[in-house]
């Protein structure tokens, strides 16, 4: 037992023991949110969705996952092989990294950075990469015009959310998602989204800002993982599947589990900074560490949830739509955001 | 070996290695994939010489920008054409007395730079607000100028894509 312990705190088996607790979560919460989206899905569409496999269809997931753990994986023969075979990994590095700084509870957070949420923005473009990289690997016209979409979507609406992170981090004064989260803590009044713990009347004029950056940031990160109504990397009426076209088997699932995993990123990041992360928002009660995490992955969950809905309601946009909304309207009002709130917290 | 000189090795394996990559492969996808790590591997570098504001530019503009942008090039224009586009040598002799030029610069700041081969107590937490306060305060001029260089790119771009055609 000793000698387990003495192992066990060692710096190197300390660290990797604590950096896979997200790891953990991503596949756990993976699981949680196929059986979600179906169900979802279906309920929204009048059907009834998974209903044999166990009650309510709840040991589909499972069912689903050793499926894709006995699929051949199959490589195409004139594929770039080793690119190919890579950018699976790089997508999901990109987004396991960005993991590193969530806080997921007062105690808990991978790498207390003080650049934070900055370095949330840097290491999510490694997604990008690796989505080009698989892309133009798998040597398929479908595929690389998915990837080069894929791409030119998440640069683009990366200015919107990039802008909207600068709102948040200029009333709480830190790019460190521990502080911005610390800022808000005590109650729902506190939350930045409704104006941070300002003083009352710069709490008033500042709360249409910070609401409107607010949808902003929600509207740029649904565009950011590449869902309905943004999905215009996998119109699969166009473009077969987009980017991961010719990938089966566990690459497949990578993809699947770098997907859901940036969906819960971009609404845990959202959360954190508008939302108080994992302040309870009734003030001190149900508040704590172990707490933290409950309204941490709940206040997320929400989001994920809402983003389920609308991929199942809203139709998909155009090209231009989509470029319209990211540089006409959502960049230009966030600049005048930035420009009153600028204004408010100096005055 | 401590295990941030394990560290620090790795990260000089992936920078050397991915650049030379970028430097002897023929195919130029594989090349631009390989910047990609190369860029990587020097924010690593930066993080081990204290300068975290720089390390986590470097990955957002090289990693985030310009590779992802060489990449957007080279794949609308790689497969457009029925012939692969390869690397070749060519123009050697400029490029020998540039490259060694280039070295000889590097080299000679290598070896008259102090560099913090032990541990040191950190001057603060974070360079990015000491870093913040400079361009603002001191180094205002030149920050401005910059963006106004930028802009005029940017402006001179659009100009240049989007030129209409006179009717003839």
């Amino acid at each position: 037992m000793d000698s387990l312990y003495a192992f066990l705190s060692q710096p190197l088996v300390l660290s990797v023991l604590l950096g896979a607790i997200p790891l953990v979560f991503i596949i756990v919460y993976a699981l949680v949110v196929l059986y979600m989206e179906m169900k979802v899905a279906a309920h929204i569409q009048d059907r009834l969705a998974y209903m044999r496999t166990g009650w309510h269809g709840v040991l589909q997931p499972f069912a689903d996952m050793l499926k894709l753990l006995q699929k051949e994986d199959v490589v195409p023969v004139q594929a770039d092989q080793f690119l190919f075979r890579v950018a699976p990994y790089v997508v999901f590095a990109g987004t396991y990294a960005a993991y590193a700084v969530l806080p997921f509870s007062s105690i808990y957070v991978g790498a207390n950075l003080n650049l934070g949420v900055f370095f949330l923005i840097a290491v999510s473009s490694l997604v990008v990469a690796g989505i080009l990289m698989a892309g133009w690997a798998s040597n398929n016209k479908w595929a690389i015009f998915g990837g080069l979409r894929s791409a030119a979507q998440m640069i683009s609406y990366e200015i919107p959310t990039a802008l909207s992170i600068v709102v948040a981090t200029m009333i709480a004064g830190s790019l460190n998602l521990q502080d911005v989260t610390r800022f808000q803590d005590g109650g729902i009044q506190n939350w930045i989204v409704f104006g941070g713990t300002l003083p009352l009347t710069q709490k008033l004029l500042i709360l249409p800002f910070t609401l409107i950056t607010f949808v902003i940031l929600f509207v740029a990160s649904v565009a950011e993982v590449n869902r309905t109504p943004f999905d215009l990397p996998e119109a699969e009426s166009e473009l077969v599947q987009g980017f991961n076209t010719e990938y089966s088997g566990m690459r497949f699932a990578m993809f699947y589990l770098a997907e859901y995993a940036n969906l819960f990123l971009v609404s845990a990041v959202a959360v954190s900074l508008f939302l108080g992360g994992w302040s309870s928002p009734f003030g001190s009660f149900l508040s704590g560490p172990v707490w933290g995490i409950f309204w941490f992955v709940m206040k997320a969950m929400v989001f994920v949830f809402m983003q389920i809905w609308i991929r199942w309601t809203l139709p998909r946009l155009r090209v231009d739509q989509l470029l319209y909304t990211s540089w006409k309207v959502l960049t230009p009002w966030l600049f005048a955001c930035i420009v009153a709130i600028g204004f408010i917290l100096v005055a | 070996m401590e295990l941030y000189t394990i560290i620090f090795y790795v990260f000089a394996v992936i920078t050397l290695g991915a650049a030379a990559i970028v430097v002897f492969s023929r195919n130029i996808v594989r090349a631009a994939f390989a910047l990609l790590f190369a860029f990587f591997g020097v924010a690593g570098i930066y993080v081990f010489l204290l300068a975290d504001f720089i390390a986590v530019t470097q990955l957002l503009i090289y990693v985030g920008g310009i590779t992802v942008l060489v990449l957007f090039g080279v794949m609308l224009t790689n497969r457009q054409v029925s012939v692969d586009i390869k690397t070749g040598t060519m123009q050697t002799l400029p490029a020998v007395i540039l490259t060694s030029a280039l070295a000889g610069t590097l080299i000679g700041i290598f070896w008259s730079t102090d560099w913090r081969v032990t541990a040191q107590p950190l001057a603060s937490e974070t360079t990015a607000s000491a870093l913040g306060e400079l361009l603002l305060g001191p180094y205002v001029l030149p920050f401005e100028v910059a963006s106004m260089v930028l802009m005029v790119a940017l402006v001179g771009a659009a100009m240049v894509a989007r030129r209409e055609k006179k009717p003839s």
